[in-house]
């Protein structure tokens, strides 16, 4: 064995998979963030996803029912901690954290008895012989649905934020709620809708993994990809593209590690393993490192509670 | 009034506390500037946020042109035809211009069209507005004209504006009467919220007074005198403070060509800042809001440090030492944002008296605080400054505007500075307690102490400085003697004019400044 | 409808009534999850809460659980209580706590079989020192580049688990463990060893340190300035800026401080109640302390009877599964549950609660 059996081929296709989970998640925090909430629990409602994902796939044998209920649960988690922080007022960073801390227990619960089975498998788009092309077939035109979905989704999200009068609204929220409030905005509407989104998002991402990444359930399985889809949030400067390379470029460390790994390179397993995780520490100091609030892109409102008072 | 465009009959709002406005009734014709005139806290911003939906009124009704008006939300006052200008601006500094527009605009037409009409309506109405610039960049009268503009563009038949003259300088101020009065010639309604006394007599058409949330007058401003006008407001005739004239003493600060960078993205620079203050003296400094106010503060109290041989201290070099440093040495410090900043909302009074006082009160101990010594502190603070509150384990937030301040002020007093900074002391405080911060200020200079007085408030400055300067774009002025200076002068140094030439064309606005504090009302 | 109107201050009576009716809450969710489980609520209450100190059967093996789940937890929630004050969010504890497991055994194992007295302080010393070191990554990068600590500190567990992984198969393996992952037994070498202090109490040296800073803990934050000023930072930090605090400086005192004591926790377990440093060695309690500082309300006393309830939800999890075969993940949502429900409740201590449109006027 040796680095010359990794394809360039498979390489960039396992890319995709690798960080399409990644990528759903971190647009729906990109929403959530944009209007002005901070919301740390993605871990949780990714893996929430990803056994209820996981268990209606298996349960109806349609991958499709899965993702739909993957999006519901994450959904329905969300609103958990919007209706804590939007309603309750509660503190975003604990709310987030709990979030995270109840998602990792409540799949682990709900996955007793779903380790070892495979999930009915998720159907490649069929683009007919364009499949067959050579590298661009595979690279381009080989994937599931999701994969498209969550590009198409990158680009609705750009749209939406930057073109719509919807979106324009959703940012102002986001800038200034007090301002949007005076201009009679509904602020804490606008952030639920926001809020649920994202866990549609994370809970979509983290059926990804279970029904086509692994494809199996185990506990913990998210291994930190919610907090690395954060991350990506913050090193795509708050933009859709940004998500989309901050996502393609840790599904590349990833899947070049795994290779690596694979193909018995003379370096321990673990300092592979720790890499993907490494390397999102180096990106968020590089765009952190460029000062000031407004290089950065962050919403000028974002974890602050909000209340109309009078 | 048959012909009234907005009638309100017996408007009540009450929050838990406080009544805030209580069975208020007045009218407002078409194309009248009408001004809700009163004290801060009398309840004009409550009920002109009741006419624009914002919040709904417990009892009582309004119309607009004949027809019941009991909008649920600003979208539906805006279709009515009602629009506002708000005190804080309600803007979104990283968005630009058209973006700030369309977001106050029901159905806002592409972004092309758009920004040709607000270029069409800046035009016409004499208000200069590049539709593509971040909002956060403007100044703050072009902030204002944003707002405006945004108003503009619905063609709205009742424009209310909450105290839009209070960030700018005067020479802005004549060109936004302008545009109001072309306004009102074209038949659109202004309710004009202030307390600005001379301001209303040269504007409005009629006035409504409040005080404490009822309505205790109503009359034509021109045929009043500001004295008149003023007693209405503030309910009793208010004594000017008592100043000793003292010959200036030694210098205790000096400042020598300090430059800093902004603290935050949307912040002002400090340019080459020089001034020398002496004992014993006020000085003034004055400037629209977000000319480098904050900033000048932060280099003062040590937040932000100054590179070496910038500022001293009694000639000691105080540029690298950090807020307990120079407290140490003497120099005090009150910034203008009470809660958050000056003091803690959460923490009581007894927390926020150790907060700056530790040091020279020896409130702690090899760094152990004694509670007992902190409580005293703070119980002298409210004694000798009036702070009504039922005692130092109080909340901050739980006090009002006023007794917060005369406690922030009174904190910062009884340490004995020998130079105190403070910016805005009075803002946003009722009449008597801005009389007693006041007096408080120069009875401080009187015994010796050098105190620099950062504020918007220009009746403020003249009646307490004695010497007076201007903030630009982060450049100060050449400080000059207050007395004798005149509104038009005080405009140019405010517009960054520094020489002093007076420019041709222009209306000399001949009016003595000494005259205008006397006339406008001291509350502000 | 119903609205909500901020006190003028922050209730008191509140803020320590709000933790008791979150447990309340969470016993009445927990028993209805239970109960869909297909498990009698009261008999798994009642084993989860009463059964570990009480059972005349399991009490003798599970009361001493208690100190020593306890002391972890309350040791790392201290820690983390403070920077939380201070608006400084660590939640990679459970990094900082391998971390100390591994310099402190690494330290120790660096002279077996010595059995010198200062070996096991030496190694405490080092096991401080590790979890200081790995909590100063998240502080030099805030404080240099402006980087969020929340997710340095997190995506740190995951570098330090594969460390801890990597140790226990390579440089720190057992030479005489016949190739199986896993450290020599700390605990089987008196030198090294953290041995129960007194029998049948759980009491070892862990605990002891997690009392000790607790009094400090309190000593710190409501009597000394530096105390006050973290406290100051967290609630308003202009004003802390103002009062002469620099936001740089508390950054690295929380951060380090919170990492020191993980690591502490991570050496004690190491060397006693774990023995060794094996792939499983962590077991959430860096992750379950971030429950115990909230619910404890922040404040040292309460972080104690925290930890206590905390590790008894621990026990009597173990003994639910064993006696009802509830399953062990059951008791993890459980946990969480308890945390959503503080939260929730919590908004009573700074608003009321006000029913209808119609408000008080005076």
């Amino acid at each position: 064995m040796g680095l010359s059996t990794i394809s360039p081929t498979l390489l960039v296709a396992s890319l995709m998979i690798a960080a399409t989970p990644i990528l759903l998640a971190a647009l729906g925090e990109l929403v959530v963030e944009r209007a002005g909430v901070l919301n740390l629990g993605v871990e949780g409602m990714m893996i929430t996803g990803a056994i209820c994902g996981f268990a209606a796939a298996v349960g109806t044998g349609s991958p499709a029912l899965g993702f739909v209920a993957a999006a519901a649960s994450g959904a329905a988690l969300a609103l958990v901690f919007g209706f804590l922080t939007q309603i309750l007022l509660s503190n975003q960073v604990a709310t987030g954290l709990a979030l995270t801390l109840f998602g990792l227990g409540l799949s682990s619960l709900l996955g007793q008895g779903y380790s070892g089975i495979r999930p009915p498998p998720t159907a490649r788009f069929d683009f007919g012989p364009l499949s067959d092309l050579p590298f661009v077939g595979r690279v381009v035109f080989g994937h599931d649905w999701i994969v498209y979905l969550s590009l198409a989704l990158t680009a609705l999200i750009w749209w939406f934020l930057t073109r719509s009068r919807a979106g324009l609204t959703l940012r102002a929220v986001g800038e200034n709620h007090e301002a949007a409030h005076a201009l009679g905005m509904k602020v804490v509407a606008i952030r639920l809708c926001a809020i649920a989104f994202g866990g549609a998002c994370a809970g979509l991402g983290g059926a990804y993994l279970s029904l086509v990444r692994v494809p199996q359930w185990t506990e913990g399985m998210t291994a930190g990809a919610g907090w690395i889809a954060l991350a990506i949030v913050v090193f795509a400067s708050w933009r859709a593209w940004g998500v989309l390379v901050g996502a393609y470029l840790f599904g590349g460390v990833t899947v070049l590690q795994l290779n690596l790994q694979a193909a018995g390179v003379a370096f321990p397993v673990e300092y592979l393993s720790m890499s993907p995780y490494l390397v999102t520490i180096a990106v968020l100091v590089l765009m952190s490192a460029r000062s000031g609030r407004r290089a950065l892109g962050a919403p000028a409102c974002l974890g602050k509670p909000f209340h109309a008072s009078q | 009034m048959t012909d009234a465009l907005l009638s309100v009959e017996g408007l009540t709002k009450a929050y838990p506390g406080v009544v805030a406005n209580d069975d208020v009734s007045f009218a407002v014709a078409s194309g009248e500037v009408h001004a809700l005139l009163g004290e801060n806290g009398a309840g004009k911003s409550t009920l002109v946020k009741m006419i624009y939906g914002l919040v709904r009124p417990d009892a009582g009704q309004m119309h607009l042109s004949g027809k019941p008006h009991a909008p649920a939300s600003p979208k539906e006052a805006r279709a009515a035809g009602v629009a506002m200008v708000f005190q804080h601006f309600s803007l979104f500094d990283a968005l630009d211009v058209a973006e700030n527009v369309a977001l106050g605009m029901e159905t806002p037409p592409p972004r092309r069209t758009l920004a040709r009409r607000i270029r069409e309506m800046s035009e016409a109405y004499g208000l200069p507005l590049d539709p593509g610039r971040i909002v956060g960049d403007l100044s703050a009268g072009e902030r204002q004209r944003v707002e405006i503009i945004r108003c503009l563009l619905q063609s709205p038949r009742l424009l209310i504006m909450d105290e839009p003259t209070s960030v700018l300088t005067p020479q802005e101020v004549r060109i936004l009467f302008a545009t109001l009065e072309k306004l009102s010639s074209e038949g659109t309604a202004i309710l004009y919220i202030s307390h600005k006394l001379e301001e209303i007599r040269t504007l409005c058409d009629g006035a409504t007074i409040l005080r404490q949330g009822r309505v205790v007058g109503s009359c034509t401003p021109a045929e009043k005198s500001a004295a008149e006008l003023a007693e209405m407001m503030v309910g009793s005739t208010l004594s000017a403070p008592k100043r000793a004239r003292h010959e200036a003493g030694e210098v205790a600060l000096e400042i020598r060509g300090l430059s800093l960078p902004p603290a935050h993205a949307f912040g002002t620079p400090l340019r080459d800042i020089s001034l020398t203050l002496r004992k014993g003296e006020v000085l003034g400094i004055g400037g629209v809001a977000g000319n480098g106010q904050d900033e000048l503060l932060a280099a003062l109290s040590g937040e932000m440090r100054s590179p070496a041989g910038r500022i001293e201290l009694a000639g000691r070099d105080i540029g690298g030492l950090d807020p307990t440093g120079r407290r140490d040495l003497g120099l005090l410090t009150a910034p203008e944002e009470r809660l958050g900043h000056a003091a803690a909302p959460d923490m009581s009074l007894t927390e926020n008296a150790l907060l700056t006082a530790h040091g020279r009160e020896r409130l702690a101990r090899h760094g152990f605080i004694d509670w007992s010594k902190a409580r005293g502190f703070a119980e002298r603070v409210i004694t000798a400054f009036d702070v009504r509150t039922p005692g130092p384990e109080n909340a901050a937030r739980s006090l009002s505007g006023g007794n917060l301040q005369k406690f922030v002020i009174g904190r910062e007093v009884l340490q004995r500075p020998a130079v105190l900074v403070v910016n805005q002391p009075t803002w946003g405080v009722d009449a008597s307690a801005a009389a007693a911060i006041r007096q408080a200020l120069l009875d401080l200079a009187a015994e010796g102490a050098a105190v620099i007085v950062i504020s918007q408030d220009l009746d403020e400055l003249m009646e307490i400085s004695d010497r007076f300067a201007a903030l630009n774009e982060g450049r100060l002025s050449d400080p000059r003697p207050a007395e004798g200076l005149s509104v038009e002068e005080i405009g140019l140094m405010l517009g960054g004019a520094h020489d002093l030439e007076r420019p041709g064309g222009d209306r000399p606005a001949a009016r003595p400044a000494s005259d205008a504090g006397a006339a406008e009302a001291h509350p502000s | 409808m119903i609205r909500l109107e901020k006190r003028p201050q922050p209730s008191a009576i509140w803020k320590t009534v709000t933790p008791l009716l979150a447990v309340i809450l969470t016993i009445v969710a927990g028993g209805l999850m239970f109960a869909a489980l297909g498990t009698d609520p009261v008999a798994a209450i009642r084993t989860i809460f009463w059964d570990p100190l009480f059972h005349p059967q399991y009490a003798s093996y599970s009361r001493p659980q208690l100190l020593v789940k306890a002391g972890p937890l309350i040791l790392i929630a201290i820690g983390l209580s403070i920077g939380f004050r201070a608006g400084i969010w660590n939640i990679g504890a459970e990094g900082q706590y391998i971390i100390g497991a591994i310099t402190g055994a690494g330290a120790g194992l660096a002279l077996y079989p010595s059995e010198a007295w200062w070996i096991f302080p030496m190694m405490v010393a080092a096991g401080a020192l590790g979890g200081w070191l790995w909590a100063m990554i998240p502080a030099i990068l805030k404080t240099h580049f402006n980087t969020n600590e929340i997710l340095v500190s997190l995506l740190l567990v995951y570098v330090a688990e594969n460390l801890m992984a990597s140790m226990a198969v390579g440089a720190l393996r057992n030479p005489e463990g016949g190739g199986f992952p896993g450290s020599r037994n700390l605990s089987q070498w008196p030198a090294a060893s953290n041995p129960e202090l007194i029998a049948g109490t759980g009491m070892h040296w862990g605990v002891m340190a997690a009392f000790v800073a607790v009094i400090l803990a309190y000593v710190l934050m409501s009597r000394h300035l530096t105390g006050f000023h973290i406290q100051l930072a967290g609630q308003a930090p202009r004003a802390a800026a103002f009062a002469g605090v620099r936001p740089e400086r508390l950054v690295v005192f929380c951060l380090g401080l919170s990492g020191a004591l993980a690591g502490l926790a991570g050496i004690f377990e190491v060397t006693g109640p774990a023995g060794q440093l094996s792939i499983d060695f962590n077991v959430g309690y860096g992750f379950t302390a971030i429950i115990v500082a909230f619910l404890g309300r922040l404040h040292p006393a309460g972080i104690l009877l925290a930890g206590l309830l905390m590790a008894l939800t621990y026990i009597g999890g173990e003994l639910a599964s064993f006696t009802l075969g509830i399953p062990a993940a059951a008791i993890q949502s459980f946990q969480g549950m308890l945390l959503f429900f503080l939260l929730a409740v919590d908004v009573l201590t700074n608003y009321r609660i006000r029913l209808g449109r119609t408000e008080a006027a005076t």
